[in-house]
């Protein structure tokens, strides 16, 4: 039989290297026995074995180590032996862990997580009192863990109050934060820590006066914090009598009568931007922004309206505005809207000197998981919109109009219009005016072939280039 | 006015909104700055009242003053409870005053509408500046940010606080318009477009390493809240709705509030205790769809278009769509696995990771930790066959939990 002492109850360190030592020396765990005590160290029966010169190497998978260093700050007295047992038999079975439902991995897990909700519950029930000390403020708690947490819980506290001078006491260690350094000193008192601090009135006051009477839960809140913590929570006075007051005042809200309404200026309707001249284009974006003559506005953000140059002499007009468009409430503003600056920029536009809109104004889409899929609008849709796009031209009155797409072709042309029957052409609308059908800016985002998507952009900006050569010839 | 009354007054109207959560944002701490204050990813509950609810972040109001008319809200205008208003500096010296307790994770500041959207959002922005800024607190805000203020507040808003919120109120818009004339659910779905488009560019201007000074905006996303039970919406209508936020405006969380009896009550609403039943059935429907892979339409009962209130929902569907049942836990692939009733997506990872290596027998199912009476009639794997049970007319009254509300001594 071998007999490991280990130097306190949380050397973990020393449980690492006797482990690593016998499971190479091949010791069964059923030959081993483990205690923790100041005197002996060490295989305390072996001398022979003390110093443990450049032991050959094995290793263990992190995961594995991690679990150990949790479960090992666990009170369960035969936790170092248990472990032990576990690398024993992980060293015959290296995929253990991965056994979620065998008894020793549910033990393990089920200590390591205790050790974590033990740490979790430190870093939140701590509870600092300020104590009157010349040379600026400094601060005391008292708690009492459940496990050997106090240590390794303590460098949340420094991360978090690193400008601050504390100390945290408890039965079995206490830290001290001096600003600079973490001490570990001996464990003390809970009569060590003032008794009051002058925030614990006000802190009752907000307990008290957070909670909803309405709503007891009290289980729920016992669940997630124990009675075990209630003695060092200066709000935990409070909470039998909030309890025991809740139904009567519950039910008092419910039978006083409604009193008369609190007599107030009522307000001015909501003053909005001041009505502008019919027919204009601030009119009609007023208007349209309310539109719900198809289904559409539903599940959408906003009307996305056409914006640009009102005296425009080119339209440009998109099929619709997609997810992006529909957060900001601007047209081309997205993916598709960049590509299209960029043409427009090298066909030689300036997008300032255009008016740029879309044949539908709301954004259509599907719901897949979180995702907002862009879903093609239908002739339903596009015939709802038909009359805000025909006020625009109205308005703008340009001379010539770029269709993007099939549907801002459609829209412009009639039902049943193509792209391949109209691109590259002048098309003249009843009123005269001029339409030149391109695709649209996202076709070009969608083709996979590199080759392609590169002359299919050339062809765009062609297109553009006619379009801009077209109207420096009318003018 | 005393101080300590304000606080009352403040506090109490603060606790009708849900959220008190302070996860989801940056890591940092206080060790190369002057002041106090960190943020680990996980957020930290440091009490719990006796509502269950956890109590993370100091919860106020700036003011309940308020020009607003919503029926269902406490600080209406025409409500005639006590008003009080915080200092900016009151709210800030409170704030640190109890961070250094280790009471809170933070502030949550919300405020009742005075003077203009700007007006309150301008005092607002300014607590969270001068806590940033004066005392370079790093400790999690939460700000509720008002529909359409100003651009240049918002992107104020944005670089001081870890969250922003706009509560959507109410699931329809029709809702609204009659409960909270002064509100505009459109304003309301604009600005959380702005939010979103905001925290968007200045995610991925964190992300992209060429950026030498990255935008600073909301980095623990955006958050609403629907009140529950005050108006006549039903369950599915709620979903869709929730399911509409999460993707349009990509929510961190949606809260759903049963609506609470408050003190001196609109005669216009009917006072009856809050439906918490109905509330925490929406909650685990709103988890079917995040983390278990349910869209918003297959969740309720077309019939009736309300969740069950004596059963959770993953198991009402299981008893709708019997078919596809049993599932073989050695065999399922992990999606299937997630619909099995009682099976959380923890026991699913344990399930799948043992697969890899043994597959799993009967007596297995104890160390699972699952509630076996719920999971039986639903799997089968080597030593189990739930057989005729999963068809048994009865199955589902075996497995109804009538509700017990009030909880009132646990």
């Amino acid at each position: 039989m071998r007999i490991v002492t280990l130097a306190h109850e949380t050397d973990f360190a020393g449980w690492r290297a006797a482990a690593r030592q016998m499971a190479i020396d091949g010791v069964a765990p059923e030959h081993v026995a483990w205690c923790i005590g100041s005197n002996g160290g060490l295989f305390a029966d072996d001398p022979m074995q003390h110093e443990i010169i450049d032991p050959p190497q094995f290793s263990v998978s992190k995961r594995f180590m991690q679990l150990c260093q949790r479960a090992a700050l666990h009170t369960d007295p035969d936790r170092f032996a248990f472990l032990y047992r576990l690398l024993w038999r992980l060293r015959q079975q290296p995929q253990l862990l991965d056994i979620a439902v065998d008894p020793d991995v549910v033990r393990a897990t089920g200590m390591a997580k205790a050790v974590q909700r033990d740490m979790h519950k430190m870093t939140a029930f701590v509870r600092f009192r300020e104590i009157d000390i010349e040379g600026g403020e400094r601060f005391m708690a008292w708690f009492e863990p459940t496990h050997h947490i106090v240590m390794a819980t303590a460098p949340f506290f420094t991360r978090r109050f690193a400008n601050m001078v504390w100390s945290i006491l408890t039965p079995e260690t206490s830290v001290h934060w001096d600003g600079q350094k973490l001490h570990e000193l001996p464990g003390a008192q809970k009569s060590d820590v003032p008794a009051e601090d002058a925030n614990e009135d006000l802190w009752r006051t907000y307990y008290a006066s957070i909670f909803n009477p309405a709503r007891l839960k009290v289980a729920m809140m016992q669940s997630e914090m124990p009675r075990k913590y209630w003695r060092n929570l200066p709000e935990a006075t409070l909470i039998q009598p909030l309890i025991n007051s809740a139904a009567a005042r519950t039910q008092n809200m419910v039978d006083t009568a409604a009193t008369d309404p609190r007599k107030h200026r009522k307000m001015a309707p909501a003053a909005g931007p001041a009505a502008a001249p019919a027919g204009s284009l601030r009119q009609l974006q007023q208007a349209a922004a309310q539109c719900k003559e198809c289904p559409l506005w539903q599940p959408a953000t906003q009307t996305v309206f056409g914006e640009g140059n009102a005296k425009a002499r080119l339209m440009l007009v998109g099929e619709q505005p997609g997810d992006q468009e529909d957060l900001a409430g601007h047209p081309f503003v997205g993916p598709a809207g960049q590509l299209l600056d960029r043409a427009l920029e090298e066909a030689g536009l300036d997008r300032a000197s255009l008016y740029v809109t879309n044949a539908v104004k709301h954004f259509k889409f599907e719901l897949r998981g979180k995702r907002r899929i862009h879903s093609k609008p239908g002739l339903r849709e596009m015939a709802a919109c038909q009359h805000w796009l025909d006020s625009e031209i109205a308005a703008v009155k340009p001379d010539l109009i770029v269709a993007l797409g099939a549907t801002a072709a459609q829209s412009l042309l009639g039902h049943g219009a193509t792209l391949k029957h109209y691109r590259g052409q002048w098309t003249a609308l009843e009123d005269g005016r001029k339409v030149w059908v391109t695709v649209h800016p996202s076709y070009l985002l969608r083709l996979p072939d590199p080759a392609a998507k590169a002359a299919e952009y050339a062809q765009f900006v062609e297109d553009l280039r006619q379009a801009a050569a077209a109207l420096k010839s009318i003018s | 006015m005393d101080f300590q009354i304000k606080l009352q007054v403040l506090a109490d109207a603060a606790k009708y909104d849900a959220s008190c959560s302070s996860s989801g944002s940056d890591k940092r701490d206080s060790k190369d700055g002057r002041g106090v204050g960190s943020t680990e990813g996980m957020g930290i509950c440091h009490s719990y009242a006796p509502d269950g609810r956890c109590i993370s972040l100091l919860k106020i109001l700036l003011t309940n003053y308020c020009m607003y008319d919503c029926l269902y809200c406490v600080n209406r205008v025409s409500s005639n409870v006590q008003r009080a208003r915080f200092s900016v500096e009151e709210v800030v010296k409170l704030t640190l005053d109890f961070y250094k307790r280790n009471y809170i994770e933070g502030l949550f500041l919300s405020s009742g509408i005075i003077r203009s959207a700007d007006y309150t959002m301008e005092q607002v922005v300014r607590v969270a500046k001068v806590l940033r800024e004066e005392h370079d607190f790093r400790g999690y805000i939460h700000l509720k940010t008002i529909p359409d203020a100003s651009e240049e507040l918002l992107a104020e808003a944005g670089r001081y606080a870890d969250r922003l919120s706009i509560n959507i109120e109410l699931p329809t818009e029709q809702g609204l318009t009659d409960l909270a004339p002064e509100k505009d659910a459109r304003a309301i779905r604009r600005s959380m477009g702005r939010l979103r488009w905001r925290i968007d560019e200045s995610r991925e201007s964190r992300a992209n390493p060429t950026t030498r000074k990255p935008l600073r905006f909301a980095p623990g996303g955006q958050s609403t809240q629907m009140i529950v039970g005050a108006d006549a919406t039903n369950d599915q209508a709620i979903l869709a709705t929730s399911a509409n936020l999460y993707g349009n405006y990509r929510l961190r969380r949606v809260y759903y509030s049963a609506f609470s009896p408050i003190p001196d009550a609109s005669k216009a609403l009917p006072l009856k205790p809050p439906p918490l039943v109905r509330e925490h059935r929406l909650y685990q429907a709103d988890w079917l769809m995040r983390f278990y892979g349910f869209s918003a339409d297959e969740i309720v009962d077309p019939k009736g278009g309300m969740l069950d209130l004596d059963m959770d929902p993953k198991l009402a569907w299981a008893l709708r769509h019997r078919e596809r049942f049993p599932v073989d836990l050695n065999k399922a692939p992990r999606e299937m696995l997630l619909r099995v009733p009682g099976l959380g997506s923890k026991a699913v990872d344990r399930i799948l990771s043992t697969r890899r290596v043994r597959a799993l027998r009967s007596d297995d199912l104890a160390r699972l930790h699952v509630p076996l009476k719920k999971i039986l009639p639903f799997i089968t794997l080597p030593g189990h066959s739930p057989g005729a049970t999963l068809d048994a007319a009865s199955l589902a009254a075996q497995l109804r939990t009538p509700p017990v509300q009030p909880d009132l001594f646990g």
